[in-house]
């Protein structure tokens, strides 16, 4: 095998205001052809700019020294003209949010269209033609009315496959794909994964994989070259990096991977019921296009049963737009619901007023899943924190309590006047986390909490929020797409499916035996970090997206035999004590969506 | 957090800031906009203590030396006026102190019906924008039923029912102003009030009103800052058109944009009663711009 790429020695400096930063440290790296490497790292180890700088696409006030050759070749600092030439041609990217990765005011077509016609001389109908091919190719269900689509009109999944097609339709040699299913549920990670996979072995194509997770890695890479401030710290075939690795740098970030085998969080004493929520329902009215449009009813939640525990945690697990967030927000009255009833210590929270909701906001909080976006930018995080404390408890002494918080989740309390773009993701959700903690809450509702942070990061918010339950006797709902994460913390698991409730049953049960083929296909989702299992796993995978909640038949998904009766809903039945399981099919095969 | 023990030291001594702290000292860092500042201070002192500043009054009419060009003045003219710092008027009246003193009714129009633009647009377009549904259309659309009245037929109206008052002026303009900044100030609420801050501090127990000023208000500070600096001028131009049309000020009272205005006429002739009222003006306008520039970068943390 020849080398395609081969970066060495490549140093790149940015000159920011503050002085000269070092951001990536004599990196050189080899990519053959018809291969995969991996370039795993935290957020900020340099990955990305790596890769940006080799093909000249650093931003304005950065500068790159040493080789770059593209088939022996160099580009590191060649003409517009050449680089354009190779970018989107030979050489393309795909990058890590599909959604502003695409143009919102172009149809699908045309941007694909636009790559191609770019390098090579073709006719409209023949790019048009090659454009539905690679939709179908990279799985995109009727491919010739996609092409007329905006990208609004389609789901992350859906678009990252656009930018699949897009970066494959000119045949390149090198696909660089830069945190390529980072903002993706699992689900829909493993059928972009499938998809990369397939991009090489059959069109021979070379993928560069960036990523912070060594679980997305593992699958794919045939070497694997870890970095960490802006270095290279260890290369090795992806066997020897994840059997035998060297460096301590390596071990940690697969050491923070959740693992296939773990120990579900050990079954505490769980104290009385605290929260008690009967056949909640939150709808929404969707109106058609047009003036006249019809109002349509979106059940978003749909009758979701459940009691929680003092001390005990229940896991809420399932894909975007299944209701679980909207669930969450309704329990903590901050979404009106349309049906049922949410009991707070023997109280029906329905029947309180709005400003007793208010006060009883000291007992429930809430950490959200975008730390820096669930902050407001122009406070201090040492106001963000006070706040509560502020409003739920006025003239008490804040500024200590404000400190030891800020202590507590392992922030320096000299940081109070820190604003929170000067923050990394993970210590603004330790922000987010003092913010909820600060008022002594009964209840913390963790949305999605970890899944926008690094996995090496997650798993310390992870053992932070474990600590904190462990001291205070803390209830929590945690919300996530990602089963594995869910495992390390919860005592019970509710596994949710267009607003119901598919499988509700004790994490140790949940994860040995799973009975409905949704949780099954969820759980195939996850990814371990073993190359050779997975490899060689088969997985029961879903294909296509999630079916619109506005399709009454949606819920019969996995009970096709009642698809006669639309207004029917699956029951759920308790197989094994505390297990409950909705009605399906046995027979109904998982991969089926539609 | 190595040297947790140090930085807990530290800490005890260091107090919280709030935005507002740090702004303001992010905007006296900012050399044009203490610029702008220190100039606009000037002016305003020198409107201020005007009539110590020269022995004429606002209102001295002298035939004897019309339409007269300052003693120093290097380039030909009918006749100067040695004692008369910027030359005399088409009546003789010195040029200077009625500089000086259209600055006073200029400034006070400029600032006074921007600020009551500022604090009654921003909290009505925040209010409507934050509540929505129902109350929100209400309240646009009352906006724009004010929206659709002719701006001079009003300023008549109020001047008929309330006879003739210079703090009519500041009404008539404020009212209309501050529409626009409703709506701007509306539609960026609009777009902050599903953020997840603004969720959070909702479960933080934080009441509406609290929300609005702690959260939306400072939020929407850049656009706003943006249309405050370009509203200033937009007001002292209209309190010029309205005193050209007999309803602002009456002479022998002036402002600038009516020594502007006078001085457009004479402009071949007496270029300086065009120049110095305008070069004030201008450089006014600078400062408020650099002033706006400067506070909003310095109320935004993102900007180093």
């Amino acid at each position: 095998m020849s080398a395609l790429l081969e970066i060495s020695h490549l140093d790149v400096h940015f000159a920011t205001p503050d002085g000269d930063v070092h951001a990536l440290k004599d990196a050189s790296l080899t990519i053959n052809e018809a291969e995969c490497l991996g370039v795993v790292g935290e957020s900020g180890s340099g990955k990305s700019q790596l890769f940006l700088a080799a093909f000249g696409l650093l931003a304005g006030n950065g500068r790159a020294t040493g080789s770059v050759r593209y088939r022996g070749e160099e580009i590191l600092g060649a003409p517009a003209r050449r680089l354009n030439a190779l970018r989107g041609g030979a050489v393309t990217m795909i990058f890590q949010d599909p959604l502003t990765s695409l143009t919102p005011h172009m149809r699908i077509g045309e941007q694909i269209i636009e790559a191609l016609t770019h390098h090579q001389k073709i006719s409209r109908d023949d790019a048009v033609k090659r454009a539905r091919e690679m939709l179908d190719y990279v799985r995109i269900p009727e491919s010739a009315r996609r092409l007329r689509q905006y990208p609004h009109e389609l789901s992350g999944g859906m678009r990252q496959r656009v930018m699949i097609a897009m970066a494959t339709i000119t045949g390149p040699d090198l696909i660089i794909a830069d945190e390529p299913t980072t903002a993706l549920d699992v689900t829909v990670q493993a059928q972009i994964l499938e998809i990369l996979r397939a991009l090489k072995t059959d069109k021979k194509t070379a993928i560069a994989m960036v990523s912070h997770d060594m679980g997305v890695i593992a699958g794919l890479a045939d070497r694997v070259q870890v970095m960490r401030h802006g270095a290279i710290v260890e290369t090795g075939t992806a066997d020897e990096i994840f059997y035998a690795p060297r460096h301590a740098y390596t071990r940690m970030l697969l050491d923070a991977l959740p693992k296939a085998d773990e120990v579900p969080a050990p079954a505490t004493e769980v104290g009385a019921p605290l929260l008690t929520v009967e056949d909640v329902k939150v709808s929404f009215p969707v109106k058609d296009k047009g003036l006249f449009g019809k109002t349509r009813t979106l059940r978003a939640v749909d009758g979701i049963s459940f009691t929680l525990h003092q001390g005990e945690t229940l896991g809420i697990v399932g894909e975007s737009g299944c209701g679980k967030s909207t669930l969450a927000r309704a329990v903590l009255q901050l979404l009106p619901k349309t049906g049922g009833r949410v009991v707070w210590l023997g109280r029906d929270l329905d029947a309180a007023t709005q400003s007793d909701i208010r006060k009883l906001r000291k007992d429930f909080q809430i950490v959200f899943q975008d730390p820096l976006a669930s902050l407001d930018p122009r406070m201090p995080i040492g106001v963000s924190i006070a706040e509560p404390l502020k409003t739920l408890e006025p003239g008490r002494a804040g500024k200590d309590k404000v400190r030891a918080i800020m202590q507590r989740v392992g922030l320096d309390p000299a940081w109070i006047n820190r604003y929170p773009h000067e923050l990394s993701g993970g210590q603004n959700q330790r922000v987010g986390l003092a913010r909820a903690m600060i008022v002594g809450p009964q209840m913390l509702v963790c949305d999605e909490a970890v899944s926008a942070l690094d996995v090496s990061i997650q798993a310390q918010i992870v053992a932070l929020i474990r600590d904190l339950q462990a001291e205070t006797r803390l209830s929590l709902m945690f919300i996530s797409h990602d089963l594995s994460v869910v495992r390390r913390l919860s005592h019970r698991v509710m596994v949710l499916y267009l607003g119901r409730i598919v499988e509700l049953a004790p994490s140790a049960a949940l994860y040995a035996d799973p009975r409905h083929p949704y949780t099954r296909a969820l759980l195939s989702a996850v990814l371990s970090p073993d190359p050779r299992a997975e490899r060689a796993r088969k997985r029961e995978l879903l294909t296509g997206d999630l079916p619109s909640p506005l399709d009454p038949r949606a819920q019969l998904t996995f009970l096709k035999s009642r698809l006669g009766e639309p207004d029917y809903r699956p029951r759920l039945i308790e197989v094994a004590p505390q297990h409950f399981v909705a009605e399906h099919d046995e027979a109904a095969a998982a991969a089926s969506r539609s | 957090m190595s040297a947790t023990g140090q930085t807990l030291k530290a800490a005890v001594e260091l107090k919280g800031r709030s935005l507002w702290v740090d702004a303001r000292a992010r905007l006296l860092r900012n050399r044009a906009a203490v610029t702008g500042i220190v100039i606009l201070a000037a002016i305003t002192a020198l409107a201020l203590l005007a009539p110590l500043l020269s022995s004429y009054a606002y209102d001295e009419v002298n035939y004897d030396i019309i339409t007269c060009a300052p003693g120093w003045w290097p380039w030909h003219a009918a006749c100067t006026a040695p004692g008369h710092l910027f030359g005399t008027d088409a009546v003789g009246r010195d040029l200077f102190v009625r500089v000086l003193y259209g600055a006073r009714v200029s400034l006070a129009v400029g600032l006074v019906a921007t600020l009551v633009s500022l604090l009654i647009g921003v909290l009505y377009g925040a209010t409507a924008g934050y509540l929505g549904g129902r109350i929100d259309g209400l309240m646009m659309r009352i906006v724009d039923v004010l929206y659709s009245l002719p701006f001079v037929f009003f300023v008549i109206i109020l001047m008929v029912v309330f006879d003739r008052n210079f703090f009519l002026l500041f009404i008539a303009i404020g009212a209309v102003e501050w529409l626009t900044m409703a709506r701007i100030v509306r539609g960026q609420t609009l777009s902050l009030k599903h953020k997840e801050f603004i969720e959070a501090a909702r479960a933080g127990g934080v009441s509406p009103f609290a929300i609005i000023t702690r959260h939306i208000v400072p939020n929407v500070v850049g656009p706003v800052m943006v249309y405050v600096t370009l509203t200033v001028p937009g007001v002292i131009l209209t309190e010029s058109f309205l005193s050209f049309l007999g309803l602002g000020i009456q002479e022998p009272l002036t402002s600038w944009g009516v020594l502007i205005s006078d001085g457009a006429d004479q402009m071949e002739t007496a270029p300086w009663m065009l120049l110095f009222p305008a070069l004030f003006m201008a450089v006014t306008l600078f400062c408020f711009n650099f002033i706006g520039d400067g506070l909003r970068d310095a109320l935004d943390p993102k900007d180093r």
